[in-house]
């Protein structure tokens, strides 16, 4: 007999709440700050819990806020929108396979594929009696339960708080540094990974902070499609 | 900003977010196969994408100023060795993290 559908998402949200953790503690902590930045820049708490549910994407939330305060220009908030989240473009290519046979629940896999739900998603052991799809809906539902507690904490009580908090965002910094160790262990070669480093870091040092995410992820582009061939000539050698 | 104005300027951020996430997957659609060069993609991005992400984390760190990024290094370097060490994520993180607050807070 297999197992009940209550069952399935009872095992899958519970194997998924693990690695969700670390987000837990940085979302709320970001999520806060979201907060509190929209209540200092006077807007009321609906708009980081509005925000936070629809948009769900950190950084943009952030400039959305600076947006909210300029004159009104909506192709302008479009197309910094479309720059800033561009890297999800990736983030959808890499996951056209593993979203595949999830049923009506990739829309909301999609729709709430941020950095860090991508990260967990592609990374993950899942184990074979846990049902993939629901895991990844369940790493996506609390990410972003985590955000939308945050933003709205922070929208109410922003002027309440007191911090001594400094250094928790270094969560995330931690996370993706972990991300990456273990992505490390698992190729077979380590171009893609040191590409990414070191094409990253030039751009970073060219266009400066603000900058260098797109040049990079054009150049991350351009040298991974040039060296296709000896990167998928050595895949099957090793 | 009127709150029209307000709403329209949300849904755009909304609908740039939405592009793009939802472009590859309507592009590239489950039922036809996905060229080969899409799927080449897919396999050696993300390794990339994480060397990305690690950047783009740590992209408001002065090296010539302030504290030199010596904070940001230490804690790296303890996420590093207690992950190739005990390799518990969650321990990790949080050591790494708890490294940090301490030096950011106590020590520079």
């Amino acid at each position: 007999m297999g197992p009940t559908k209550r069952q399935t998402l009872r095992r899958a949200a519970s194997c998924a709440f693990p690695y969700t953790l670390p987000i837990l503690a940085g979302f709320l902590f970001l999520g806060i700050t979201y907060g509190i930045y929209m209540n200092v820049s006077g807007f009321s708490f609906w708009y980081p819990m509005l925000m936070s549910l629809t948009i769900f994407a950190g950084s943009a939330e952030f400039v959305a806020a600076d947006l909210l305060l300029s004159p009104f220009a909506p192709l302008q908030a479009l197309l910094m929108t479309l720059m800033i989240n561009a890297r999800h473009l990736f983030y959808g290519l890499s996951m056209l396979d593993r979203f595949r046979g999830t049923g009506r629940k990739k829309l909301y896999l999609i729709f709430g594929m941020c950095d860090e739900s991508f990260s967990i998603n592609c990374t993950a052991r899942i184990p074979q009696d846990v049902d993939r799809g629901w895991f990844m809906f369940f790493v996506t539902l609390f990410n972003h339960l985590y955000w939308f507690a945050g933003a709205t904490l922070g929208g109410v009580f922003g002027s309440l708080l007191h911090f001594d908090t400094e250094g928790l965002d270094f969560v995330m910094t931690a996370m993706f540094v972990v991300i990456f160790l273990e992505q490390w262990g698992k190729e077979k070669n380590h171009i893609s990974s040191l590409l990414g480093l070191a094409v990253s870091l030039v751009c970073l040092l060219l266009f400066g902070a603000d900058g260098f995410l797109i040049p990079a992820m054009l150049a991350i582009l351009a040298l991974l499609s040039t060296l296709r061939g000896p990167l998928e000539r050595g895949g099957e050698e090793a | 900003m009127t709150l029209p104005q307000q709403f329209i300027t949300i849904g755009m951020v909304v609908l740039g977010t939405l592009i793009t996430r939802f472009l590859p997957f309507a592009v590239f659609p489950a039922g036809r196969p996905t060229p080969g060069y899409i799927r080449y993609l897919g396999k050696v991005l993300p390794a990339a994408v994480f060397g990305l992400l690690v950047v783009y984390c740590l992209r408001n760190v002065d090296l010539l100023s302030g504290s030199h990024g010596l904070p940001e290094a230490i804690a790296i370097a303890v996420v590093a060795g207690l992950h190739l060490w005990k390799r518990q994520m969650l321990l990790s993180i949080a050591g790494g993290t708890v490294c940090y607050m301490l030096l950011v807070q106590l020590v520079f």
